[in-house]
C-alpha cells in the first residue's frame, strides 16, 4: 500500500479506495472530513492540488479534488458528495490559495456553497447580464434559449 | 489618509492580446495589491463537450487555445485512453512527443518575443518571431496547418511523419539550437535587459507551492515538477532529457528556464526521430466503457489537466478542462506585490498568459472585395503544397 493512502486510511478508516490503475486512485470520503483529508495530502504528503471537478449526479453534487503526488506521478482523487437539498462543502480557500478560484467557479456554474470562502463572487460569468440563479453545469439547466434563437 | 490609487490594465489594453482585467492598487510607484477579473473569454467548453462524441471533442478542445493547440487534445485523448485502458502504438507515441515539443519551441519563442516587446526591446521580439516562423512552417509541412494541427485522436495520431520529412525537421532543429543560444547570450549579456528582469516579480518557492502553480512558472521558483517526467506518457520516458530548475523565482529565471527548455525540446525531437519505431500509427477503438479517466501533459505553460467521466455511450458525462494559466495567473497577486508599477506589465506577462493568434483579413480594392474567403483558402492550400514540395 502507498504511504499517502495508508495515512489517509488511518485518518479516515471508512474511506473507500478504488484503484483504476497504478497511477490513478479514487478515494471516497464523507464530506465532513474533506478539510482534514486535503490538509493531510497537501501539508504532510506534499501534494499539489491539480484542480477540482464538480459533477451533477443523481445522488447529488459530486466534487472531486484531484491531488497530484509529483514525486511518484500518482493522482489521488478525493471524492465527496454534497446532497442536492443541501449543497454545501467546507471551503479550502482560507488555508490553500490554490482552491480559491476553482471554488468560485463551482459556486457559479453548479451552485455549490462553500462556507468560509473569503470572496465567493463569480469568476467567469458576467457581472452585469448573467442570471445568478442559473447554473449551466446542472442537469436541469434549460439548454435551449428561445431568446437567442429568434 | 490613504495614498492608494487604482491603475487599471485591461480589459482591452494594447499590451494584452486577450481580454483580462487587472486592477493594480498602487501607493506612489509601488504596487500594493492586485485584483484579477476574468471571464471575458469564457466560451463554455465544458458545457458543449458532453454533447459531442469522443471523436469530435479533440477538435473542440484544440480551439481552447491557439498556442497550446496540441496540449489540450493530447491531454484529452490521454484521459479517454486512461478511462478505456487503450495503449496507442509506439510510433504514435513518438509522433505525439515530436509535435508536442515543436509546439513548446514555438510557444516559448513567442513568449521571449513578447517579453522583449514588453520591456521595449523590439529587436528581441523580431528576432524571436523570425525564428519561430521556421517552426510554424514545419507544422504546416507535417500537419497541413500552422495552428490547430488535429494530430491526436483516441488510440493514436491522424498523420504520419514521412521519412523524407525527417532531414528537414533536423535542419530546422539546427537553426533553432543555434539561434536560441544566440538569443540567450544576447539576453544574458545585455546589462539593460538583465536589470529589467533580475529580481523582478519574484515568486518564492512557498508561494509557488501554496498556489499550486505549474510548468515554467513553478520550475524557476525551485519547484522541481514536470508531468512529462513525473507521470510518463508518450515517448518521454524513452528519450534522455532533463528538467530545467532555477531557484531565484524572478522574471530572469523564468526567461532562462524557457530558453533552456527549448534546447531540451530539440534534444527530445532529435532523440524521437532517431528512435522512431516502425508500425501503425493508430489502434482500433471500439467503445469507451463506463468509468473515469485523467489525462495530463506538460503544455508550454505548465500542466494541462483533463478529466473524463464516461457512462458507456459515445459521449462523456462530464469533461473537466484545466489549463495551466488557471493556476498560474492566480499567483500574479503575490508576484506583483511590492514591485514597481513599470514592472507590473512584465510580471503579469511572465506567467505567459495564453491568447489566441488567429488572424483574419479581407482585402479591398476600389471599394470591392478583392479576395473572398474561398480565395484565401485556395492561397493557403497552395502555400502548404508549395512548402511540401520545397521541403
Amino acid at each position: 500500500m502507498r504511504e499517502a493512502e495508508a495515512k489517509l486510511l488511518q485518518l479516515i478508516p471508512t474511506a473507500e479506495v478504488y484503484e483504476h490503475n497504478a497511477r490513478r486512485l479514487y478515494i471516497r470520503i464523507p464530506r465532513e472530513r474533506i478539510t482534514e483529508a486535503a490538509k493531510l495530502l497537501h501539508r504532510e504528503c506534499g501534494m499539489r492540488l491539480a484542480i477540482c471537478t464538480g459533477i451533477d449526479t443523481r445522488e447529488g453534487f459530486e466534487v472531486l479534488y484531484h491531488f497530484s503526488e509529483d514525486s511518484t506521478g500518482i493522482m489521488y482523487t478525493l471524492k465527496v458528495l454534497a446532497p442536492k437539498d443541501d449543497p454545501r462543502l467546507e471551503s479550502q480557500a482560507p488555508w490553500f490559495p490554490a482552491a480559491d478560484w476553482i471554488e468560485r467557479e463551482m459556486h457559479e456554474l453548479l451552485g455549490i456553497e462553500f462556507p468560509g470562502h473569503p470572496n465567493l463572487i463569480p469568476l467567469l460569468t458576467s457581472d452585469t447580464d448573467w442570471d445568478k440563479g442559473k447554473f449551466p453545469l446542472r442537469r436541469d439547466y434549460e439548454r435551449r434559449n428561445e431568446a437567442h434563437e429568434q | 489618509m490613504s495614498n492608494r490609487r487604482i491603475v487599471p490594465i485591461g480589459p482591452y489594453h494594447p499590451l494584452q492580446e486577450e481580454p483580462e482585467f487587472f486592477k493594480l492598487i498602487v501607493e506612489g510607484e509601488t504596487v500594493v495589491d492586485l485584483e484579477i477579473n476574468l471571464g471575458y473569454n469564457h466560451r463554455g467548453h465544458e458545457f458543449v463537450s458532453p454533447e459531442l462524441t469522443y471523436d469530435q471533442i479533440p477538435f473542440l478542445v484544440e480551439r481552447i487555445c491557439g498556442i497550446c493547440s496540441n496540449s489540450h487534445p493530447l491531454a484529452c485523448v490521454l484521459a479517454v485512453e486512461d478511462c478505456a485502458g487503450i495503449k496507442p502504438p509506439p510510433r504514435a507515441d513518438y509522433i505525439r512527443s515530436i509535435v508536442h515539443e515543436l509546439e513548446r519551441i514555438h510557444s516559448h519563442l513567442l513568449w521571449v518575443g513578447l517579453a522583449g516587446h514588453f520591456i521595449g526591446y523590439n529587436t528581441v521580439w523580431m528576432w524571436a518571431w523570425r525564428y519561430r516562423e521556421h517552426v510554424l512552417e514545419l507544422f504546416e509541412m507535417i500537419t497541413g496547418n500552422r495552428n490547430h494541427y488535429a494530430m491526436n485522436k483516441p488510440g493514436g495520431v491522424r498523420r504520419d511523419i514521412k521519412a523524407e520529412q525527417i532531414p528537414q525537421i533536423l535542419a530546422v532543429m539546427d537553426v533553432v539550437d543555434q539561434k536560441v543560444m544566440m538569443l540567450t547570450k544576447a539576453v544574458l549579456d545585455d546589462p539593460v535587459i538583465r536589470s529589467r528582469l533580475e529580481g523582478v516579480g519574484v515568486l518564492t518557492r512557498e508561494q509557488a507551492i501554496a498556489y499550486s502553480v505549474t510548468g515554467p512558472t513553478a520550475r524557476p521558483s525551485g519547484v522541481d515538477i514536470d508531468v512529462r517526467r513525473d507521470d510518463p506518457h508518450c515517448a518521454y520516458d524513452k528519450i534522455p532529457w532533463s528538467v530545467i530548475v532555477f531557484n531565484e523565482g524572478d522574471v530572469l529565471a523564468k526567461t532562462k528556464a524557457r530558453m533552456l527548455e527549448m534546447c531540451e525540446s530539440t534534444r527530445i525531437i532529435r532523440g524521437c526521430l532517431k528512435d522512431l519505431p516502425d508500425g501503425p500509427i493508430e489502434t482500433r477503438v471500439d467503445e469507451i466503457p463506463p468509468g473515469e479517466g485523467i489525462g495530463r501533459t506538460e503544455a508550454p505553460r505548465g500542466e494541462v489537466f483533463h478529466y473524463i467521466r464516461s457512462d458507456g455511450t459515445n459521449r462523456p458525462l462530464r469533461h473537466k478542462v484545466r489549463a495551466p494559466s488557471f493556476m498560474n495567473i492566480a499567483s500574479n497577486v503575490v508576484a506583483v506585490k511590492g514591485g514597481s508599477i513599470a514592472d507590473a506589465a512584465l510580471t503579469l506577462a511572465a506567467v505567459d498568459p495564453c491568447y489566441c493568434c488567429t488572424e483574419r483579413m479581407v482585402a479591398f480594392e476600389d471599394g470591392r472585395v478583392k479576395l473572398t474567403g474561398k480565395d484565401l483558402l485556395r492561397l493557403s492550400w497552395q502555400k502548404t503544397e508549395r512548402l511540401r514540395g520545397r521541403f
